[in-house]
């Protein structure tokens, strides 16, 4: 069941001009929160912005006696993006949450491949901590522009988590789109794995058509336009093709965010 | 025994004013793990066709200054699906529940209408003559006073349901379309719909919807919806439900004073799903620092007499 919670801001970090990570004192919604969901966020009071912007939880902060809150990982593009870099501690942030389908994340023997597209790293902290609890070998194939946008590589690999990269103009691991390292590693993978993705949609599309080629199956999270993360205003829709039915468009906050890759009609996306 | 907060539509006795508005609530089962449905007056169900509906491609939103734009095109499962899967769950969980009906001809909406009054747990019919985003949602219907007339007219010949015809604000004079409703039978009216609208993403020169044009909703339209509510409680008897960018207490008197015999809450449960018994509260506690007994009281109760005198007369 979301709860809505005006959380204090712990702290700020920006990480980069326009990559920052805030903490939110927000226990009630980090205790319930599994890694893959999101929480509707208003960082301001009034009606600008009106709406709440949709993040996926971060990582969930944790004490030695429990629970804290959880971080959200976040790129200014838009207004509520902007008021999330500019945040102090001591703010307050409407948080509405937790929301949304969860990843489904394997134990072992299956190993767990994280593949995240710039701020799509966005639900792999959380991730990456349960998979590495249950003992599941996990390897993040983490692709941005350049070096200086490949964040939390040391915290991942203090974790256990292996880490590949490729970035656009090759400042760090391939010179390209992650797809290059992933069809690599995918062309000599013998175990079972179990693949999840986030990032923009041309990424995702991407990604999983490469799953298909090798047989794999791949959970997306998918970022749509969304109202009101509750399943109230079908705007955050997207085509779906589920049992050989026609194409359809499902909610993507309650039947998603996360889907089975094989099941989106990446074909429909809007042009450009 | 009549309670503070309840309100009269016609025959339908509602328990407080706050009705969840069509398309803003899912069919109500969305909300039913955070709100309990049964608190709130009324919830109407996201509008319904004879036959399921895909809608538009996204994008369907976009937010503007104080609103929010939508084309979302009655994306929907059709009155069957409604009747069998959604209805059910709405009585066990103690709604009550008006179902918002669109129609691409008459006939549509008169099947409709006696589908419905088959059905168990049906409160009311709202008529949505005044969906802008598709051409065969009623708007036809809904921007002309005889096609206003018919369509009510033609529903209440086949129904003993309480008919609320949505009004668009998307036409001169609203009230006179009130006045049809109400002589074509309507035992209520509820307005506004969304004002059709449009934005444009100037560096890549699209329009921000896939519709191109879309319905503007939330507060920046407020205060041209207490307008059309005022006018229309001048020009008709029935009970008006007000809506229009209600987001706290004080928003939905403005209505109630206004006119509005209960109100409708759209944009604003989105941003805040929890809001019902917030804007309640706001409501009762108006109340007893103003001495008012019953939300009754407050419909219509504008006070204009305190206007300073005209000095320039004429």
């Amino acid at each position: 069941m979301p709860v809505d919670v005006r959380a204090r801001v712990v702290a700020n970090t920006r990480l980069s001009p326009d990559y920052n990570v805030v903490a939110l004192a927000a226990p009630d919604i980090a205790a319930g929160c599994r890694p893959g969901q999101f929480v509707m966020v208003k960082p301001g009071r009034g009606h600008d912005p009106l709406l709440r912007r949709p993040f996926s939880v971060f990582e969930i902060l944790r004490n030695p006696s429990g629970i804290d809150g959880f971080s959200l990982l976040s790129k200014r593009i838009g207004v509520t993006t902007s008021l999330l870099y500019d945040l102090e501690p001591g703010d307050v942030v409407e948080c509405l949450g937790p929301l949304g389908r969860s990843f489904d994340l394997v134990d072992p023997p299956r190993d767990a491949w994280l593949v995240a597209g710039g701020v799509g790293l966005a639900p792999f902290a959380a991730a990456a901590e349960d998979l590495v609890a249950r003992g599941t070998r996990t390897t993040l194939f983490y692709g941005a522009r350049s070096a200086r946008e490949l964040f939390y590589l040391d915290w991942f690999s203090s974790r256990g988590v292996e880490i590949v990269t490729a970035t656009e103009d090759g400042s760090h691991g391939d010179r390209g789109h992650v797809t290059i390292p992933l069809e690599r590693a995918l062309g000599r993978a013998r175990g079972e794995l179990t693949m999840y993705a986030c990032g923009p949609e041309p990424m995702l599309a991407a990604v999983s058509a490469v799953a298909a080629r090798h047989g794999r199956t791949c959970q997306v999270s998918v970022e749509r336009v969304m109202g009101c993360g509750m399943g109230g205003c079908y705007s955050c829709v997207i085509p779906v093709r589920e049992d050989g039915g026609p194409p359809h468009y499902v909610r993507s906050c309650i039947h998603g965010p996360v889907f089975d890759g094989a099941s989106i009609v990446w074909e429909y996306r809007r042009a450009g | 025994m009549p309670g503070k907060l309840d309100v009269q539509i016609g025959g339908l006795r509602l328990k407080n004013p706050l009705i969840a508005a069509s398309g803003c609530f899912g069919y109500g089962v969305e909300y039913a793990e955070a709100v309990d449905l049964s608190s709130l007056g009324g919830i109407v169900s996201k509008g319904l066709f004879l036959e399921p509906r895909e809608g538009h491609p996204p994008e369907r939103i976009v937010e503007t200054p104080s609103g929010m734009l939508n084309a979302i095109g009655l994306q929907g499962i059709g009155v069957r699906r409604f009747i069998a899967e959604k209805l059910p769950e709405l009585r066990t969980l103690g709604a009550t529940t008006i179902v918002n009906i669109c129609g691409s001809t008459l006939d549509e909406y008169v099947e409709l209408a006696r589908i419905l009054s088959d059905a168990e747990g049906v409160a009311a019919l709202e008529l949505n003559i005044s969906c802008p985003n598709v051409k065969e949602g009623g708007i036809t219907f809904g921007c002309s006073l005889t096609g206003t007339f018919d369509v009510v007219n033609a529903v209440r010949r086949v129904t003993t349901l309480p008919i609320i015809p949505k009004l668009t604000p998307n036409v001169t004079d609203v009230a006179s379309f009130a006045r049809a409703s109400q002589e074509g039978g309507a035992d209520a009216v509820s307005l506004v719909n969304t004002f059709l609208a449009m934005a444009i993403d100037v560096e890549t020169r699209r329009p921000a919807l896939s519709n191109i044009v879309g319905g503007l909703s939330g507060p920046a339209i407020r205060p041209i919806a207490v307008r059309m509510v005022y006018e229309c409680r001048r020009a008709v008897s029935i009970p008006i439900i007000g809506m229009g960018g209600i987001a706290c207490g004080r928003d939905a008197i403005e209505f109630l004073l206004a006119g509005a015999s209960a109100v409708q809450i759209g944009t604003a449960n989105f941003v805040d799903p929890f809001i019902w018994q917030k804007v309640l509260a706001d409501i009762d506690s108006y109340m007893t620092r103003h001495g008012v007994a019953r939300v009754a009281d407050l419909v219509g109760a504008l006070d204009t007499s305190a206007r300073e005198k005209e000095w320039i007369s004429s």
